[in-house]
């Protein structure tokens, strides 16, 4: 009796997932996929063979692109499961998983942690109002409901994401109120000394320049190098203000989308345990994988944005290889095969990932810039001030895990996804360090929400 | 706050706060409550900030609200339901108890 439930455990069904599983189970492993989403496809192509939009055209082609991903996977001989949630996982191996509502621990042989990205919060003064959303929450609701905006709305922050979301809105018809570009002036010129590497990956930066050109031509008033956005409004919403190129601007909008950037689903690898290290090129947190996309935790994988910010198409690649890995570890390849088939994979993928030296710095956000002002809340949850955080690190406040027992901030119901990284920024700077030396929360289950009652009821259905 | 960009769309009929409303099918309890254009969702326990949608991805809880009895759901991640009773969870200076 081996002991385990599962073979392979995947968990997350986004690009890297579903490379992960399909690649173990054409080699003859037997993979289940556990996905909160109720159809494959991650955040990035989610819904895209089941989209309620006419035509998924209109969110372009790297969207589409998803369209044959998904439909290989829904074909390949795996144990798929929709609507299921990973609420407990630790360095053991032992799992909980909540599925429509039902409970059940597990134990697998190996796993791939395939959780994916998110975005990085963006907190400013206001940033909890009723109609402040984030970008990624305007493209899921293009991709899960085809639905947009009922007025012009207003976008803030920088990144890809934002730009891209401003190009789908203009194509379904939508106007865009302003675009507030908060990248600081200047930066982007530092960026050019990645150009040589980057062009080996000009696909990237002609979709960039396909962008850009067209928010251009739109004429959608673009305020460049904004800086102190603040949300106004009572009970929700009511405008925005900035400052930009010396004056000062407020604009009336019940709509702000915000985006600045995406830092990896830490989340689980740091339940399980895995080792973590600061990437100061992307400033996240990312777990330390070798070139398999193992974690320090024997048979525990990373794969995708998960392990760090490469993009959909890189995680896909990326999931491939650790597929081909866990393979091997079961003993259903040679490592002779593995290497013959992962070689091209590599090519492949050192493709994608030279586009983000570039990007990585063309994006960048001055430390400064991720400290926001003294008045915002740093933990939505608990409504905790930046003010407060910084205190605490001036009184000599060991780090972000001691602020919490202080203040509660990162103990609330987002546990820690929308304050850790602004916690750190705080840390690292008022101590005159880095959120390598700081540390980041720990991470407790339940990961997920799970009732006393789902977890009691499964244990008396116990045969 | 939100439309559908084709509003020839099946709807179903769900409550909120009591009353009978009419949403389109196939989409998360948040997203109809966005096209209803119905902020806030909830007023925050600590200070009593009104709240909304945020994620739409299920790691902000900022979209909880009451279904069916049950409070702190998640609005972003469930899907509408025919006859769903939805309870926005205001403060009862608000009104949540009308």
């Amino acid at each position: 009796m081996s002991g385990f439930d599962y073979q392979l455990l995947v968990i997350g069904a986004g690009p890297a997932g579903m490379a992960a599983a399909q690649t173990a189970a054409r080699h003859g492993v037997e993979v289940t996929v556990i996905d909160e989403q109720a159809n494959p496809g991650g955040q990035i192509y989610r819904n895209v063979d089941a989209s309620p939009l006419a035509d998924i055209g209109l969110l372009g082609k790297d969207y589409v692109f998803g369209r044959q991903l998904v439909q290989g996977f829904r074909h390949a001989p795996i144990d798929y499961h929709a609507n299921s949630a990973l609420w407990y996982l630790d360095s053991s191996g032992e799992l909980g998983i909540v599925e429509e509502g039902v409970h059940h621990s597990a134990r697998a042989q190996s796993i791939v942690i395939a959780c994916g990205a998110q975005e990085r919060p963006m907190p400013f003064p206001g940033w909890d109002k009723a109609g402040v959303m984030t970008a990624g929450a305007g493209q899921i609701l293009m991709k899960s409901a085809a639905m947009v905006p009922a007025q012009a709305p207003v976008l803030a922050g920088s990144g890809p994401l934002l730009l891209l979301l401003a190009w789908q809105y203009l194509r379904a018809g939508l106007k865009i109120r302003a675009l507030v570009d908060t990248s600081p002036r200047g930066v982007h010129w530092s960026a050019l000394r990645h150009m040589p590497s980057a062009l080996a990956a000009g696909d990237y930066l002609f979709k960039g320049l396909q962008l850009v050109t067209a928010i251009k031509r739109a004429r959608v008033p673009w305020y460049r190098g904004a800086d102190n956005l603040c949300a106004e409004g009572d009970e929700r919403l009511a405008a925005i203000s900035f400052d930009c190129s010396g004056k000062k601007h407020r604009i009336e909008t019940p709509l702000l989308m915000v985006h600045q950037g995406v830092i990896p689903s830490t989340q689980v690898t740091a339940a399980a345990g895995c080792e973590t290290e600061w990437n100061e090129a992307q400033q996240c947190w990312h777990p330390s994988v070798d070139d398999w996309g193992e974690s320090s935790q024997p048979g525990i994988f990373v794969a995708g944005d998960a392990a760090g910010i490469a993009g959909a198409r890189a995680a896909w690649l990326s999931g491939q290889l650790a597929g081909l890995q866990v393979a091997r570890q079961l003993r259903r390849l040679e490592p002779v095969q593995r290497d013959r088939l992962a070689l091209r994979i590599r090519n492949a993928r050192a493709r994608h990932l030279s586009i983000r030296p570039f990007l990585d710095r063309y994006y960048r956000l001055p430390d400064a810039a991720l400290i926001p002002r003294d008045e915002t809340l740093a933990c939505r949850c608990e409504e905790v001030t930046v003010a407060e955080i910084r205190a605490l690190a001036a009184a000599g406040c060991s780090g972000p895990n001691q602020a919490k027992a202080f203040t509660r901030c990162g103990m609330g119901p987002c546990q820690g996804r929308f304050c850790g990284s602004t916690v750190e920024q705080i840390f690292a700077r008022e101590t005159a360090t880095s959120p390598q030396q700081v540390g980041c929360y720990n991470v407790r289950p339940p990961l997920k929400p799970v009732t006393l009652g789902q977890i009691a009821k499964k244990e008396n259905q116990n045969e | 706050m939100f439309k559908l960009l084709d509003s020839s769309a099946r709807q179903v009929l769900i409550e909120l706060d009591g009353a009978e409303v009419s949403v389109p099918a196939d989409i998360s309890v948040a997203a109809a409550l966005l096209y209803l254009d119905c902020l806030p969702l909830r007023h925050s326990a600590i200070s009593g900030a009104a709240r909304a949608p945020f994620c739409m991805m299920g790691i902000c809880f900022e979209c909880l609200v009451e279904i069916d009895g049950d409070r702190d759901q998640r609005a972003c991640q469930l899907m509408v339901r025919p006859g769903m009773r939805l309870r926005r969870q205001l403060a009862p200076a608000q009104g949540a108890g009308a």
